[in-house]
């Protein structure tokens, strides 16, 4: 019978990419994720390195998780806008993204999102000034030191743009 | 329309896939196969390129086979254009490096 493990942890936005190496490295020690939510990851044994796992922002989206399966992807979950997905390491390799101009496009879409999300909380925070607009000042100002920091990935990846693919 | 633009090297293996219809999995596997394993495209990569193409009008979706789920995809002539186009282009680009560096032979 495969064993199950939960694991709590909490992965800052700026370090999606450090995250999905620590699934990564769960599943070469014979944990594949099999489910997410909120700080939380749930985890089947399997046989050490059979899988890889990918996560990304993305909307609400049934045509692109359809067009994903058919390359043996599977979807396993989303918590707020982020998607996880692991596939079979025998199925071939597995890149969400393969060129720099889609990992720009996909730092741009989490800009997006964390400047609509960080300029409500700052707005929010703004009108009320009690102790919840505070904890809403709060967030919005955490929210844009995200932007700033996904930004700085961006603004990197262009500049490698500018000689390569 | 400035059509005098290089195409990146994914844009132009998905048109040169699509010179006959083919499905996104397809695409890639095409690819793959066309460039001996070198170039590899990445599912979300080219779902967002094929949904760029769509709305520039160099690609367009098939009507869907009843029972399948599989959308295909095939090169519009505006998308032939820009293809045949490109070819031009990376014709010229090895021309010349041949010409500057002494021929093709080693």
């Amino acid at each position: 019978m495969k064993k199950q493990l939960t694991i709590r942890k909490w992965f800052w936005v700026w370090d999606f990419e450090e995250e999905e190496d620590w699934l990564n490295e769960m599943a070469l020690q014979g944990w594949a994720l099999d489910g997410v939510g909120f700080a939380t990851f749930h985890f089947i044994s399997c046989e050490p390195g059979s899988y890889t796992i990918r996560l990304e922002m993305h909307g609400h989206d049934s045509d692109y998780l359809g067009f994903l399966g058919e390359t043996g992807v599977e979807y396993l979950g989303r918590v707020f806008a982020w998607v996880y997905f692991r596939k079979k390491t025998e199925a071939g390799a597995f890149d969400i993204f393969s060129d720099i101009d889609s990992k720009i496009r996909h730092l741009d879409r989490i800009c997006k999102m964390l400047l609509v999300i960080g300029l409500a909380n700052l707005g929010i925070g703004m009108i009320h000034p009690s102790s919840a607009g505070r904890i809403n000042l709060l967030c919005g100002a955490l929210l844009m030191y995200a932007l700033g920091r996904i930004h700085g990935k961006k603004e990197a990846l262009k500049r490698e743009r500018a000689l390569r693919e | 329309m400035n059509e005098n633009i290089a195409l990146t090297e994914a844009v132009y293996y998905i048109l040169l896939s699509l010179y006959t219809p083919q499905h996104g999995y397809g695409i890639m596997q095409q690819t793959e196969q066309l460039s001996g394993g070198r170039v590899r495209l990445a599912a979300g990569t080219l779902y967002g390129a094929l949904s760029t193409l769509s709305e520039k009008g160099w690609i367009t979706a098939l009507k869907e086979e009843p029972g399948s789920r599989r959308k295909e995809y095939q090169l519009t002539d505006q998308g032939l254009h820009v293809l045949k186009n490109e070819l031009e282009r990376l014709q010229q680009l090895v021309a010349n490096g041949a010409a500057v560096m002494g021929g093709t032979q080693e």
